[in-house]
């Protein structure tokens, strides 16, 4: 302790417990918390200009029209972006149908089935680092896996990329969803009689359903806001997408290329994606939030 | 039984295949540059000359500009939502935002820099370069893009990743040994830096980390803020360029060599983030 000698003297005078608040120690400890709310409104301070600016600037441009339309030339009004929202879209269905069944799988050794716990926590610790892995090397993985393979850029490539980046998520999440599942529902089911296959799909598969969903969602989420690594898989293009085969565009790469074009009406096209991206990141988190409430209760 | 330790397995296999992958690709550039790669400032691929120094230090003080300016926030955001400060409520609302700006995209974080935090810095490296100029940090006139708008959009990207995981860290502390403390006569604040942070300490070095090796493999945000100059300059008011922005300009127009010595700048990048990132994990020990 610091100074525990002068906690008499940080008392008042008079010998009561109150004790004045420029008593050294309450002093520091005020100005202390001051900090820290300062720091609290200093990270807040970017959020709020970040979603005002991009409310204000996208906004405008907001109208369902935008989410069917072509993207247009520079300088003529109108048009939208429906070709990313689709490639979007048919990009985060490719990585998840790669990425779900895998990742809960490899969850449900984790927690269920790893006998081996050494062996189990060498997994886990390279689930994590896979987490940290750069986007952008996970693209360039891609590239060398999927495109020059197949010869050209494509969907499947794109959401190949995706798929691992959402891996690692939706391992932990569900890995953390069935350590939740009480132990004495796997112990009644097994007391009724039933194999360790049936305990785990009938029983606590199901019940740790909800929270392997929001897991799977914010991964979604995360997946279909990401750039880097579609930029040399999916490639992009201004119309709509022609098949899995073919490149493929995206909302976040669009944002991209139009983020640096020189004509105001491609500018204030990535500020309308950017907005329905967070948006849409708003919607799942939300979503996912309220499942895990009613999965609670 | 079997085929879920076979998809564990494979998910730790991916993490080997992707070093495999990239390290055959980078192969030619890496026989044919070897150690000096690391050294050489020239990346011209018009005549096929690579070297990544001007990258490997655009990537190291992007990061640590980062780092500087998110570090003590991070903490303490993370103590408000740790400790007794604020009302549940209110301690759930902030956390819910903190959350937010983890879930903003990295491309968004981007536009938002080319067309506020870029032009809003501006008038700050001017007055920088005016007075403090004499400093070689500040040496040149601020070019609106570069290191500086880097750094402070990396610290926006991973406040919520140290407010996070030091949360975390300072909620495994027993209310217990805050409770003998505060019995002791500690105050708050005698609790939090005498005992509070000191036992989480680890834990919050692991935070900060992971911290930093996110701001390292950060792409987009980065890429469109920084100026992409492929030449060494200590001065941060000018551009600059990070490894991962130095791939996502340049891959999709490379071929032969230059795949290679792009290959090799990714090697790179993977294995200082995996350092980074398993030591992060290791001090973290977020389970058991």
């Amino acid at each position: 302790m610091v100074n525990s000698q002068d906690a008499g003297s940080a008392q008042s005078p008079g010998g009561g417990l109150r004790r004045t608040l420029l008593a050294p120690r309450t002093l520091f400890g005020l100005v202390m918390s001051a900090l820290l709310y300062g720091c609290a409104a200093m990270t807040l301070l970017p959020l709020l200009a970040l979603l005002s600016y991009l409310v204000s600037q996208g906004v405008g441009r907001l109208h369902w029209r935008i989410l069917i339309e072509l993207p247009p030339p520079p300088l003529v009004e109108g048009g939208g972006f429906g070709p990313a929202v689709v490639g979007t879209l048919l990009l985060v269905a490719i990585a998840s149908l790669l990425s779900l069944p895998l990742g809960i799988l490899a969850a449900l050794y984790l927690a269920e089935f790893s006998a081996d716990q050494s062996l189990a926590s060498w997994l886990r610790l390279a689930t994590q680092v896979l987490s940290g892995v750069p986007s952008i090397v996970v693209g360039m993985f891609a590239y060398g896996v999927v495109v020059v393979a197949t010869g050209k850029f494509s969907a499947v490539a794109g959401g190949f990329a995706l798929s691992i980046l959402m891996l690692p998520m939706i391992v932990r999440t569900a890995e953390d969803a069935l350590r939740l599942v009480p132990s004495e529902l796997r112990q009644a089911a097994v007391a009724l009689g039933a194999t360790q296959f049936q305990t785990v799909a009938g029983v606590v598969l199901p019940a740790a359903a909800p929270a392997i969903v929001t897991g799977m969602m914010l991964a979604i989420a995360r997946a279909a806001g990401e750039t880097a690594p579609l930029l040399f898989t999916a490639l992009s293009t201004q119309f709509w997408p022609t098949g899995w085969l073919d490149p493929t565009p995206s909302l976040a790469v669009l944002i991209y290329d139009f983020a640096r074009s020189p004509f105001e009406n491609q500018r204030s096209l990535a500020w309308a994606a950017a907005l329905v991206l967070v948006i849409l990141v708003l919607i799942t988190g939300v979503l996912a939030r309220w499942v895990t409430r009613r999965s609670v209760r | 039984m079997k085929l879920t330790l076979i998809a564990a397995l494979g998910v730790a296999a991916i993490l080997l295949w992707i070093a495999v992958e990239i390290g055959l690709e980078a192969m030619p550039a890496i026989q044919q540059y070897a150690a000096g790669f690391l050294i050489a400032t020239r990346w011209n691929p018009v005549k096929d000359i690579y070297g990544a120094l001007p990258q490997i230090y655009g990537t190291l003080v992007s990061s640590l500009i980062g780092l500087l300016l998110a570090v003590l926030a991070g903490i303490g955001v993370a103590l408000l939502l740790s400790e007794d400060f604020l009302p549940r409520p209110l301690q759930s609302l902030l956390a819910l935002l903190v959350e937010l700006l983890a879930a903003i995209p990295s491309v968004v974080y981007g536009l938002w820099g080319i067309f506020v935090l870029v032009p809003l810095l501006k008038p700050l490296g001017t007055w920088l370069h005016t007075y403090l100029g004499w400093l070689p940090i500040f040496s040149t006139p601020p070019s609106g893009p570069g290191m500086l708008p880097a750094g402070v959009i990396l610290a926006i990207m991973i406040l919520p990743t140290i407010a996070a995981v030091s949360r975390h860290a300072l909620r495994a502390v027993p209310d217990e040994w805050r409770m003998a403390a505060l019995a002791l006569g500690a105050t708050r604040w005698e609790t939090i830096l005498n005992l509070v942070l000191p036992v989480a300490g680890s834990s919050i070095l692991g935070a900060v980390l992971l911290a930093l090796g996110r701001a390292m493999s950060e792409t987009m945000a980065v890429t469109m803020v920084i100026g992409s100059a492929n030449r060494l300059n200590f001065s941060i008011l000018a551009t600059a360029n990070t490894i991962a922005s130095l791939i996502a300009n340049q891959f999709a127009e490379a071929s032969g060599l230059h795949i290679a010595a792009l290959m090799y700048t990714a090697l790179i990048l993977f294995g200082l983030t995996l350092a980074i990132n398993g030591l992060a994990e290791l001090l973290v020990g977020r389970r058991q």
